[in-house]
């Protein structure tokens, strides 16, 4: 009954997709909004990488709630996993390959995963896409060492005061005249890297908030105990 | 280039009926993070390349992790 069941979805499914594929017209854009975008947003925000400016300038208050969903989705993993038993046994320690690769890769995603935030106005990348490789850095040392853990309280500090930023340079937005999180400062020249004004400072926030969610996450996900 | 994309989403679906058919349950996690690089790839194609990092950090990095500690968790994860 149940094949049957999944057997009628997956049908469905395929006629419901064929439908669009038929009357879609791939090479007109129905919305014209990406046009509209690409001509005004270097001069409406500075930044180099169009996404950006819709990411944090014209949709900022979408990027917030976004934000405010990973850091539920985080809280409840936290709460669902709890504390691990005292007497769990721990998992051995990691073969000197995972090791010596965990202390080689540390300071390279490092550096990666901040340059992406950096550029994230000027090239494709980000908070988010940067903050999920800085959380890997900092998960990777836990792999080869499981006896070592991250100190969770240093995290959650980090993380509330990137979120604190980002909603702060909203409300200042606000306290010169312009609607929440609009962007500020001097825009700079296009493609600079201290350019497009408050954006890569919310960028910052964004991946230091994300990363730092993320590798608690992980972190806790490491700690717990292992069924056999 | 459309041969190189018909192989890249011949190889997305192989793997992606290679998951539900796996027993271990590792090696379907890798099979999924398999489906995630191919998507990431033809994210690139389609020149959106903000997409593709995110595909290729979330997809296949971030998520194919929570599910390796997952199946850790469960005990799951042993390979047989």
């Amino acid at each position: 009954m149940r094949r049957f069941t999944a057997a009628l979805f997956l049908i469905g499914l395929g006629v419901m997709i064929a439908a669009i594929y038929q009357h879609m017209d791939f090479s007109n854009t129905a919305l014209n909004a990406g046009q509209a975008i690409n001509s005004v947003a270097a001069q409406e925000t500075g930044a180099a990488n169009f996404v950006t400016s819709v990411v944090l300038a014209y949709r900022g208050i979408d990027t917030l709630l976004e934000l405010t969903i990973l850091f539920t989705a985080a809280m409840i993993g936290g709460m669902v996993l709890g504390k691990r038993r005292v007497d769990a046994p721990r998992d051995p320690d990691a073969g000197f390959i995972l090791r010596t690769g965990a202390d080689l890769l540390f300071p390279l995603l490092l550096v990666v995963g901040l340059y992406i935030i950096l550029h994230g106005h000027l090239t494709p990348g980000g908070g988010f896409q940067g903050g999920v490789i800085l959380a890997s850095a900092f998960f990777l040392p836990l792999l080869a060492r499981p006896g070592s853990s991250i100190n969770q309280d240093v995290i959650s500090i980090v993380e509330g005061l990137a979120g604190a930023t980002f909603i702060l340079i909203g409300l200042l937005a606000m306290s010169e005249g312009y609607e929440f999180l609009s962007p500020l400062f001097d825009k700079g020249e296009l493609g600079a890297l201290i350019s497009a004004g408050s954006l890569p400072v919310l960028y910052l926030a964004v991946g230091i908030k994300v990363g730092s969610e993320l590798a608690g996450l992980l972190a806790h996900l490491a700690e717990a105990e292992a069924v056999d | 280039m459309e041969v190189v994309v018909l192989i890249v989403v011949i190889v997305m679906l192989l793997s992606a009926v290679a998951v539900m058919l796996f027993k271990d349950f590792l090696a379907a996690l890798a099979a999924m993070t398999v489906v995630s690089l191919g998507l990431s790839f033809l994210f690139v194609v389609v020149r959106a390349p903000d997409v593709a990092m995110t595909e290729a950090a979330i997809g296949a990095g971030l998520s194919s992790l929570l599910f390796a500690l997952a199946l850790r968790r469960l005990g799951l994860w042993r390979s047989q």
